[in-house]
């Protein structure tokens, strides 16, 4: 455990927050609950997560995968419980913790009304990541070269999705989140960002995803059940 | 952070280029309103100086409400606003980013066409002025407190109807100052009390207003 | 310890808290309205220019006060709510805000009524008559944004920070549309001056308005505590309750 919290400094020296001595990884959730529409989609749940490591949260529909995943980056706040990200509470890090978070939901985030390049331009913009990079390249490992002035909303599904997607070659971050991220693509898609993902775990990343689909990763998979209950 | 949110004002602007017709049919609305009330009560030049100014801000409540919605509602749908919560920049200063947008793509248009109501409806030079005073001042007023509703009704279907509801009420005390401010203008009165007032209200809101919005957007993520 | 932070133990402990105030309240609700209505409608002095007519006063000036009272106790819950995350004090703003509406529009029905005899019409644009309609208004928003919701913990903090703008609003509204009705002030001359009421007709009316005041606190309550139940009606503590009311 000790080690792996030495391996956390190493890696993200960049990040330039020093880990906390007191928590031993990166993320740790503690007695996480979550009431929806007055039902309870999980109680008491915890885990943490070291660099490197892969969550697969699953478990049938309605059982609150989207839900954790939601509170996981912070977009919705638990009934109780807390969040820890290099041992500070996430709701106290003002901003630091969504700097070092890429979120994929079931809402893209892609304007129907704006060109994919148009798209990821201001995504890059909000970010704060350098504005002048050259978009081409990315969109054609992406295989959206030719589409990138259409507005997003005459693409198909699945290149909408690809649009969004793109986020995770453009900010470098220790900490991807991921809501079913293999709809909709085609197998070459879906091996595409495997292999990115894969990557981002080599590189010493975190990834949390769910998926209908059986990751065969070659490294490694923690996974998480959620039941559905009643 | 400067540069990051006028990068997403830079989106808001282009994306109001890219939605022009959108834009301009509150506008129509906007000018088929006034033009109704010569039809409805007749084309007395007095009776209309008469009622134009509560006519004319009626007529400017009304048609705000209608592109009220572009506010947040897009942004809603398609996932933009988590994205925009997850960037780690302050969530009112993001509302304010976005108040400022709907303001200058909504609410200018109606300021730059309202020589046409001074036409329309018999104002005098003087009364002119104090439109404009109070249409500057107020204007801000209404997208601020519009951006609550719009963002308290965004985890509904349809807000439209409710919005109007919710909002209206709220914009009684603008709507007496402002055409008050007009009124004092036609009976040659000094009207800059009425115009603090308005000013008065638009610092509060602009200091509360944002805050009660961010909240309301993280209630409908919920 | 960390039971006592248990969400589902903070609503069975406000849910206690009700029971017990909730006899409390009915009970005093019953015999101030009683006392006060038969006193003030019978027994209280007549006034000398206005008759019979000013006996609706304690009826109009109870429900006036409390329209405002109801609203500004929607205000509080909604901002323990807010601050606290206290989901009790969420569904205490939809619980009250009924309550409100309705003693606002006894107040509006009963000022109307009054307005007969006083003004010959039962509508006047009067400056109090406008801020309660107003009022009515802003009660008719919580409540639908609170009804508009399918989740109704997400409707019940929409209707919170409604209700939180709504009482920043309250004050400015107020004195905007008493500034307008000074303004156009024409014709109608307002008769409600401030003139110094009797001993005799002051008593009957405190008696009632504290009355009334106790009728809305046990009506919200009431209203609070079926809010409870209907919304975590899967929890065991409302389970357990009732397979105890029903083993007695």
């Amino acid at each position: 455990m000790l080690l792996s919290a030495g391996f956390c400094a190493v890696h993200f020296v960049m990040n330039c927050q020093p880990p906390n001595r007191l928590s031993l990884s990166l993320l740790s959730v503690n007695n996480l609950s979550c009431i929806k529409r007055d039902r309870i989609l999980f109680e008491e749940l915890g885990f943490a997560m070291q660099p490197g490591e892969l969550l697969h949260v699953q478990g049938p529909n309605g059982a609150g995968k989207t839900s954790l995943l939601r509170l996981l980056v912070g977009l919705s706040l638990p009934d109780s419980g807390t969040i820890l990200w290099r041992g500070e509470d996430v709701r106290r890090t003002s901003g630091l913790y969504q700097s070092e978070l890429c979120y994929f939901g079931h809402k893209l985030g892609v304007n129907l009304a704006l060109s994919a390049i148009d798209n990821l331009r201001f995504w890059c913009r909000m970010q704060g990541l350098p504005a002048g990079q050259d978009l081409y390249p990315l969109l054609e490992i992406l295989g959206l070269v030719g589409l990138e002035e259409l507005p997003a909303g005459q693409l198909s599904a699945g290149q909408q999705r690809r649009i969004a997607l793109a986020r995770f070659w453009l900010k470098s971050c220790p900490l991807w989140v991921l809501d079913e991220p293999f709809t909709a693509l085609d197998r070459q898609a879906v091996k595409l960002l495997k292999s990115r993902l894969a990557a981002h775990l080599q590189n010493q990343g975190i990834i949390i995803m769910t998926s209908h689909q059986s990751l065969d990763f070659p490294m490694p998979v923690r996974e998480l059940h959620l039941e559905y209950r009643l | 952070m400067m540069a990051r949110l006028t990068g997403l004002l830079g989106r808001e602007m282009t994306l109001a280029y890219r939605q022009k017709s959108e834009l301009i049919q509150p506008l129509i609305f906007f000018v088929l309103v006034i033009s109704l009330f010569p039809l409805g009560v007749g084309p007395g030049p007095q009776m209309l100086q008469k009622i134009a100014p509560g006519v004319i801000w009626v007529a400017v409540l009304l048609s705000s409400l209608l592109g009220m919605e572009r506010l947040f509602r897009d942004d809603f749908s398609d996932g933009w606003l988590e994205q925009m919560m997850l960037s780690g920049l302050p969530l009112y200063a993001v509302v304010l980013v976005k108040v400022t947008a709907h303001w200058l793509t909504c609410v200018l248009p109606l300021l730059l066409i309202s020589p046409l109501l001074a036409l329309f409806l018999n104002l005098t030079p003087a009364m002119y002025v104090a439109l404009l005073c109070s249409l500057l001042i107020g204007t801000p007023l209404l997208s601020l407190v519009g951006a609550t509703g719009v963002a308290l009704t965004l985890g509904l279907q349809r807000g439209g109807v409710l919005l109007s509801l919710l909002l209206l009420p709220l914009f009684i005390p603008l709507l007496i100052f402002a055409t008050s401010a007009v009124d004092a203008a036609s009976m040659q009165l000094p009207y800059n009390g009425q115009l603090a007032i308005i000013g008065a209200l638009l610092l509060l809101a602009l200091a509360l207003t944002p805050i009660a919005t961010a909240h309301a957007l993280k209630i409908s993520q919920n | 310890m960390w039971k006592w932070l248990h969400p589902y133990a903070k609503t069975e402990r406000a849910f206690a808290l009700c029971s017990k105030l909730l006899p409390w309240c009915w009970g005093g609700a019953a015999l101030g309205l009683t006392i006060g209505l038969i006193w003030g409608l019978a027994f209280a002095p007549a006034d000398y220019q206005q008759g019979d007519s000013f006996r609706i006063i304690y009826l109009h000036v109870p429900s006036a006060i409390l329209s405002m009272g109801a609203y500004s106790g929607m205000a509080i819950a909604a901002f323990i709510g807010l601050v606290w995350q206290i989901r009790s004090a969420d569904m205490a703003v939809a619980a009250i805000a009924p309550v409100g509406a309705v003693v606002t529009f006894v107040a509006l029905f009963t000022g109307a009524a009054w307005g007969k005899p006083m003004w010959g019409t039962w509508w006047v644009w009067d400056a109090r008559l406008t801020s309660e309609l107003i009022l009515l208004f802003l009660y008719l928003g919580v409540m639908a944004l609170y009804q508009s919701f399918e989740d109704k913990q997400q409707g019940a903090k929409a209707a919170g920070i409604l209700a939180l703008v709504g009482v920043v609003n309250l004050p400015i509204i107020h004195y905007s549309v008493e500034w307008w009705n000074t303004l156009h002030q024409g014709a109608t001359i307002t008769k409600f001056g401030k003139p110094s009421i009797a001993p005799e007709m002051l008593w009957p009316l405190l008696i009632s308005i504290v009355g009334l005041g106790l009728l809305v606190a046990a009506l919200s309550l009431y209203r609070l505590q079926s809010e409870m139940i209907r919304r975590e009606m899967h929890r065991p503590w409302v389970q357990a309750m009732y397979t105890q009311q029903e083993g007695q």
